[in-house]
């Protein structure tokens, strides 16, 4: 079932044109992942999805343009993990991620949300901060934070994910904890998950298909080892990729 | 701290409401005239069930002098603190207020311009005053919002603030512009620049309750935004928070606030800045929370500014913003520091 589509997205900042007629489709229980260069206008694609930055063509959701969605009724299918996350005041852990609840109690006459309350401690669980959740989220490390931005998402239960940069700055124990549990999520039924990923081993792992962008172009779209060829590698980031990984390895033997 | 702000519930309220009765009742009784507490509560008392007050007891300066000024003091302050504490969460920046972004200059400004140029809304008294004031508090937001936003994108604290502090200075000199022209129209340049609640009547308190009533009621009805706002704004956007129109409504509603606040006490600067703060550390982030406690301990703080103004160098009447501005300079400096070492 095909669940996101995008045609010909463009996104211009004043003379400068970020993003360029960029097309991509995301079917259920697919992982695509977003690979390219710095500066290839891969975050960018991604805030065009959230309606983060004005855009022309079209992103459709299940078949209908996405700009006819209701804000919430659009956080209700799609959940975003952004790269930046820094709070300003000392919420707790439990307090930002139920707030990913938002959608489903925004009305001012909404019922009790007890569903939300079993789905914020799932989220809580399975981010392993349950016992953090009093915690004010400005004594957190990095990781910390994280993990409770990704909790969010999950207790927002959205059908689609999408993720900036999910593994920025976490060491290599959080990096597999947190791809983990994504690859997790995505195997319930109606879920796909799109991301941007920097680092070629991960996108490579986890990864079902892939979006290869240079210059906001796309160079290459389909299953990821049909993207992720030497050839397309090396044409985009103008460099040997696959001699590069093996001579990183070769350090382990 | 935390404590508190984990068991912060009926009991705080109750705490509050009564710290509020007492200052409410200390400002009735304290003044050029003491009065003793037993006749102000006789004289509250009898005036409130309609009954006769006993000869002796001060009836004039409580109930026509005090208890207007008193409750009129306490709505003024309720309000600008819950405009602060609504800014600080919305622009997720503990510096924001009415006066450190320009909007209480701006609407004071307004408000001089129809005192001088002599508009008003047939059949109201102060009602041209008044509009003007909350369009222009509205304008000076938007300008400022929109020069910060050209500046950089992600609205930082230092451009707001610069951009408020430039706007401030601006609009200062053009109300000394105008006064310096129309000056017998004008009630004196400090009432605008520095604020004052003598004189105000029972007419006023109407206004005031009414406004405090309505815009209150919408700011705590986005209490939840506020939050997701105060997170940040594209995390608010990514849960589903309609994130320009309520931030349209909120400033809407904060710049009628302010407006109704100026064209009544003129500028009172630092009470929507300190306050919130204050209540931040009892209460917590949470705007649910945060919200009712502003606006409690913005009404106790400026009841005892006002009192100090009006009884410090008797028989000599401060104006209450000199109270508020040096307290607050403190109170502000400390903030700035303190948020600067936590990055």
């Amino acid at each position: 079932m095909q669940m996101l589509k995008g045609n010909h997205i463009t996104v211009r900042y004043g003379e400068h044109t970020v993003v360029d007629k960029m097309s991509f489709e995301l079917h259920e229980g697919q992982w695509l992942m977003l690979v390219g260069p710095n500066g290839a206008g891969k975050s960018t694609l991604i805030e065009t999805i959230s309606q983060g930055v004005p855009y022309e063509g079209s992103i459709e959701l299940e078949g209908t343009d996405i700009r006819r969605y209701k804000p919430a009724q659009l956080a209700r299918k799609i959940g975003v993990l952004s790269q930046k996350n820094s709070v300003g005041y000392g919420y707790s852990v439990e307090e930002v991620v139920g707030l990913g609840r938002y959608a489903y109690t925004s009305s001012f006459l909404s019922a009790r949300d007890d569903e939300g309350r079993d789905q914020v401690e799932r989220a809580l669980a399975l981010t392993g901060l349950t016992e953090l959740r009093r915690s004010s989220v400005l004594t957190l490390s990095g990781g910390e934070l994280q993990r409770t931005f990704l909790a969010q998402v999950f207790a927002q239960n959205p059908q689609v994910l999408i993720l900036d940069e999910p593994a920025n700055h976490l060491d290599l124990v959080y990096q597999k904890h947190i791809f983990s549990l994504i690859a997790q999520w995505l195997k319930e039924p109606g879920r796909g998950v799109m991301s941007v990923v920097h680092d070629l081993g991960l996108a490579r792992r986890y990864g079902t298909h892939a979006v290869l962008m240079n210059h906001g172009k796309c160079e290459a779209h389909g299953k990821i080892n049909d993207v992720l060829t030497p050839e397309n590698l090396r044409s985009v980031y103008d460099m040997d990729v696959y001699a590069w990984m093996q001579e990183m390895l070769e350090q382990w033997q | 701290m935390k404590k508190l702000s984990e068991h912060f519930s009926w009991r705080t309220y109750i705490l509050f409401i009564a710290a509020l009765i007492a200052a409410m009742l200390l400002c009735i009784c304290v003044g050029s005239v003491n009065i003793p507490l037993g006749d102000t509560v006789t004289a509250l008392w009898n005036s409130l069930w309609g009954m006769e007050i006993p000869t002796g007891i001060s009836k004039s300066i409580i109930l026509n002098v005090r208890l207007p000024r008193v409750l009129n003091v306490a709505l003024v302050g309720a309000a600008l603190s819950l405009c602060g504490a609504a800014m600080q969460g919305l622009l997720r920046n503990p510096l924001a207020d009415g006066s450190t972004l320009g909007v209480s200059s701006g609407a004071s400004l307004g408000a001089v311009l129809s005192l001088a140029l002599g508009i008003t809304i047939p059949g109201t008294a102060y009602g041209g005053t008044m509009v003007m004031a909350m369009l222009f508090a509205f304008l000076s937001l938007a300008a400022i919002l929109g020069l910060a936003y050209t500046l950089d994108r992600s609205l930082t604290t230092n451009s707001i603030i610069l951009i408020g502090v430039i706007f401030s200075m601006f609009a200062s000199s053009a109300i000394n512009l105008v006064i310096s022209f129309a000056e017998d129209h004008i009630k004196s340049i400090t009432f605008w620049t520095m604020g004052s609640l003598s004189g105000t009547n029972f007419s006023h308190t109407r206004i005031l309750a009414i406004s405090v009533l309505l815009c209150g009621g919408v700011i705590l009805r986005y209490a939840r935004e506020l939050n997701a706002f105060a997170i940040g704004e594209d995390n608010a956007r990514h849960i589903g928070v309609n994130v320009k129109g309520v931030k349209l409504i909120i400033l809407i509603t904060v710049s009628v606030l302010i407006g109704v606040c100026v064209s009544i006490s003129g500028t009172i600067s630092f009470v929507g800045l300190v306050m919130p703060h204050m209540a931040r550390m009892i209460t917590g982030p949470n705007h649910k929370r945060l919200l009712p406690a502003s606006m409690f301990s913005g009404a106790i703080f400026l009841l005892l500014a006002d009192l100090t103004a009006r009884t410090i160098l008797r028989p000599i009447e401060l104006s209450i913003g000199v109270v508020t501005s040096l307290v607050g300079a403190v109170a502000f400096v400390t903030i700035f520091y303190r948020t600067r070492k936590a990055r």
